[in-house]
């Protein structure tokens, strides 16, 4: 996509993102109200089940994209000096990706904890 | 590359718009935003930690139990809440649903009161 159509992209990202949202999270809400795991064991086995843990990390990749068009959108309309911008909007990338990492390796060890 | 060239007029000075109801309500959605972004590392964590160990699960759900945690909880899921609501109406808004007057006061309004509503509801249950 052209660089003149990059907020048309970022725009649809966000509501793409938004709509997994909109049914995972009230699937996490109603799990943890209804049914939360009373002990390790069943918190390994209800996060290593395959659709959980397909499903959660998919929900990480949408949260953590849908945080970065957030915040940026917030970044561009009040930090206005270009280092400044570029220095936070940078920070705020690699803690982004370092927070999807970390959920990853999380739900792989949930997967090992089981075998 | 991040630059715009144009001289369109901004006026972004948060301490001298006044902003109508619809507005709190949008302000509200970009701080309840940024404040659950910020939360994130803190749920990532309890998360490992529940995961690591039987003694982490223990030592999480300890924390979880106390008043600390379910006001911490509590003003979690009124950001939650909010920002959700206020989502689902600009998606409604995108598809031309909610646009004209009327409604549009009315939905920013039903957020506002809904959301620390609802999220009480979620923190007493979950308590």
């Amino acid at each position: 996509m052209s660089r003149q159509a990059s907020g048309m992209r970022a725009w649809v990202f966000q509501r793409v993102t938004a709509v997994y949202l909109l049914f995972f999270f009230p699937y996490l809400i109603l799990k943890f109200v209804t049914n939360p795991p009373a002990d390790h064991v069943a918190l390994t086995a209800w996060l290593s089940h395959p659709g959980v843990s397909v499903g959660v990390l998919l929900f990480v990749a949408a949260l953590l994209l849908h945080a970065w068009v957030g915040v940026r959108d917030a970044v561009i309309d009040y930090v206005h000096p270009i280092a400044a911008r570029v220095s936070v909007l940078s920070l705020l990338a690699f803690a982004l990706a370092a927070c999807g990492l970390w959920a990853l390796k999380v739900v792989v060890l949930a997967q090992v904890a089981v075998v | 590359m991040i630059t715009t060239q144009n001289n369109r007029p901004v006026f972004l000075d948060l301490l001298q718009i006044r902003l109508p109801i619809a507005g709190i309500m949008s302000i509200g959605h970009r701080i309840s935003g940024v404040a659950m972004v910020c939360v994130i590392p803190y749920m990532i964590s309890l998360l490992d930690e529940s995961v690591a160990g039987p003694e982490g699960f223990a030592s999480v759900s300890e924390t979880v139990a106390g008043w600390p945690f379910k006001l911490f909880l509590f003003l979690l899921f009124w950001a939650f809440m909010h920002h959700f609501l206020a989502g689902i109406r600009y998606l409604l808004l995108d598809v031309d649903i909610g646009v004209d007057k009327p409604l549009y006061r009315q939905t920013a309004i039903g957020v506002l009161v809904a959301a620390p509503v609802l999220a009480l509801a979620v923190t007493g249950v979950l308590s």
